[in-house]
């Protein structure tokens, strides 16, 4: 029988470790680079803070893309009850008192970083994720609507009825209330942008810019520091994440 | 001198059978209602996204309120020294406890998750008034049977005095806890107003004292405790107090919003713009609630009518529920200024004022408050010595 005779001197020994070292991390730290997501026991980071910039500009009082995209996306029904249906952003015209110039922008969850809602929730079943993004705890929410009464940007809906065949990413109960959760679904797998942004892209409008306000690099950041935005009621020093052009 | 007050208990007889079965009736419809909306939802109620908080509400924070007020009749006697109402310290707890358990139950029977109660119990965001409100209320509950247990029993009364304070000061902080969940709220032209607090205190104090009037008719004429003269005056005089109180920081509230022209918008849609909480404040919480009986205490051709008095505390707490009726209800009704200066419209309700037209499951649930309440008032009178054998003026100045 023919033996194999292995010779490990020092200098092998360490070009073989580095080589199956590479071998097995390369395309972990690769395929991460490309899907820039978080394994699912990796926490929010704090040195992220997703936001949105809306240019009112290129938002059309004709269109609603991003309410038809976000409904599509969370399983959201119209129940045929205008007072009771869910809406988790909402298209909002406007007329100047003063100069009577129109607009018309989306509403949503303003992800503000001093959220009253978090504020007020007797359970802390509202919360702020480390990224800024505002959600709600769907099993501690305990329906009882005060976080509806101190938004400041009427966010909120109260899930008034029976739902089914609820979307596995969006787990929506009656009697709990919700809002926008800046596709935190889309967010945590990497894809790093919401329905409502996609949406407004595709129908060739750019209105919704979605992106990482810390990072100076992002498009967002970019823009936010080039003609500015607005934060809506800025006078209750909440410091909103959802910012607006035009207005 | 010999303290001559002797307590009794009430029989199970033909005279307690009408409150049981009012409480029986109210519970099953109570029942029904929660029921029906649990397997329904809540698009069964008039509640929507826009008014979220309704009728349910309107009776839980009455009947919170008032429990904090009866107990200033136990209060006056403990804490101020004021002898006069000792026979009737017993009751003011018993009724402050029926109270507050169905003003509670009205609030979680109204939740959403009514079946994660337990959360609610155990997962405190101490941020929250709502959070603090949960310790104030079963704290409150804890002192007041406390409360009763050094006044039952004679070993403990030396005690009274100390718990009585302890009492007194709790429910001033806790009705302070029930006007700032309000108070707090910041985005709403209507509230973020530090008045609330006193308000609700002034209201809990003349709700209590109202309803504790109507509870001393009742076994006045049902249990035949005797009643004279000094009894009659002094409630008479606690509601004209209260009565004022109510008054002053109703319009200490509404003239500082009056002169916050921010506020403006918001106080001409209540006060002058003709819509149903225009009527309800001027006809419901001045006319009847507050001017009505103002005259009916104060007047002399009244002197010395129990008729008068009671009819006047009826009005008081009609009054009182149109008054919070319109604190609650007007409050989100009236459309968020979100944009300032621009004209608002949308899918969401925006710019408009909100419609509630309250669902008949809401009175449902919240008429099962007022009888667990009652379930509670009887169960107590029946099981102990709650009831002075008589109120006369002798007794009292012993």
């Amino acid at each position: 029988m023919k033996k194999y005779e292995i010779k490990l001197d020092r200098r092998n020994f360490l070009k073989n470790s580095v080589s199956v070292g590479l071998v097995t991390i390369a395309p972990g730290v690769f395929l991460q680079e490309i899907a820039h997501g978080r394994s699912l026991d990796e926490p929010a980071s704090d040195k992220i803070r997703w936001g949105m910039l809306i240019d009112t500009n290129q938002c059309t009082e004709d269109c609603d893309a991003c309410v038809t995209a976000c409904n599509e996306e969370h399983g959201i029904e119209d129940f045929g009850r205008p007072t009771t249906d869910t809406q988790w952003i909402r298209k909002l015209n406007l007329t100047n008192e003063f100069t009577g110039k129109k607009y018309s922008l989306p509403m949503m969850c303003q992800h503000c970083e001093n959220p009253p809602c978090v504020d007020v929730c007797p359970t802390g079943a509202s919360f702020k994720r480390a990224d800024g993004i505002v959600l709600v705890n769907k099993h501690t929410c305990i329906g009882c609507r005060y976080c509806m009464m101190s938004c400041p940007y009427k966010a909120r809906s109260f899930v008034h009825e029976n739902l089914e065949n609820q979307l596995p990413h969006a787990p929506r109960g009656k009697g709990c209330v919700e809002s926008c959760n800046l596709c935190v679904h889309k967010i945590d797998n990497g894809e790093n942008n919401t329905a409502c942004a996609e949406a407004c892209v595709k129908d060739g409008h750019q209105a919704i810019l979605f992106g990482d306000l810390n990072d100076p690099k992002s498009e967002i950041s970019k823009q936010l520091s080039e003609f500015g935005a607005k934060e809506i009621r800025s006078d209750l020093g909440l410091n909103t994440a959802v910012r607006y052009r035009g207005i | 001198m010999k303290n001559l007050i002797r307590y009794k208990s009430i029989e199970l007889d033909r005279k307690v059978f009408y409150p049981i079965s009012i409480v029986f009736i109210l519970l099953s419809m109570c029942f029904y209602a929660f029921v029906t909306l649990e397997h329904e939802g809540h698009w069964l109620t008039g509640m929507n996204n826009q008014i979220v908080w309704g009728i349910p509400h309107v009776f839980a924070i009455f009947l919170i309120v008032a429990a904090s007020g009866i107990l200033n009749i136990a209060s006056i006697s403990s804490v101020f020294g004021v002898s006069i109402y000792k026979p009737l310290s017993r009751l003011s707890g018993l009724l402050a406890i029926g109270l507050l358990v169905g003003g509670l139950m009205v609030l979680v029977l109204d939740l959403g998750r009514p079946d994660r109660l337990i959360v609610a119990m155990t997962t405190f965001n101490f941020k929250s008034i709502f959070a603090w409100n949960i310790f104030l209320y079963t704290g409150f509950l804890f002192i007041v049977v406390i409360y009763l247990w050094m006044m039952f029993e004679g070993r403990y009364n030396k005690f009274v005095q100390q718990v009585g304070m302890f009492a007194y000061a709790w429910r001033i902080i806790l009705t302070t806890g029930t006007g700032s969940i309000f108070g707090f709220l910041v985005a709403k032209e209507a509230y973020d107003s530090a008045i609330l607090a006193p308000l609700f205190i002034a209201m809990s104090l003349l709700f209590g004292t109202a309803i504790f009037i109507q509870a001393i008719y009742y076994i006045k004429t049902t249990f035949d405790v005797n009643t004279e003269e000094i009894i009659f005056k002094r409630l008479k005089k606690l509601m004209l107090y209260f009565i004022l109180a109510v008054f002053y920081f109703t319009i200490l509230y509404h003239l500082t919003n009056l002169y916050a022209t921010t506020h403006h918008d918001y106080e001409f849609f209540l006060l002058f713009e003709g819509n149903i909480y225009t009527y309800l404040f001027w006809i419901g919480q001045i006319l009847i609630g507050t001017l009505l009986p103002l005259y009916l205490v104060s007047s002399k051709k009244f002197y010395n009518c129990w008729n008068t008095l009671l009819l006047s505390s009826l009005l008081v707490i009609i009054g009182g529920f149109v008054q919070l009726y319109v604190i609650i209800i007007s409050g989100q009704a009236f459309p968020l200024d979100i944009f300032p200066g621009y004209i608002e419209s949308s899918s969401f309700g925006d710019g408009e004022v909100a419609k509630y037209i309250p669902s008949i499951y809401e009175f449902m649930l919240g008429f099962g408050g007022i009888a667990i309440a009652l379930a509670i008032f009887v169960l107590g009178i029946l099981s102990l010595e709650f009831i002075p054998d008589s109120l006369d003026d002798e007794r009292l100045q012993s």
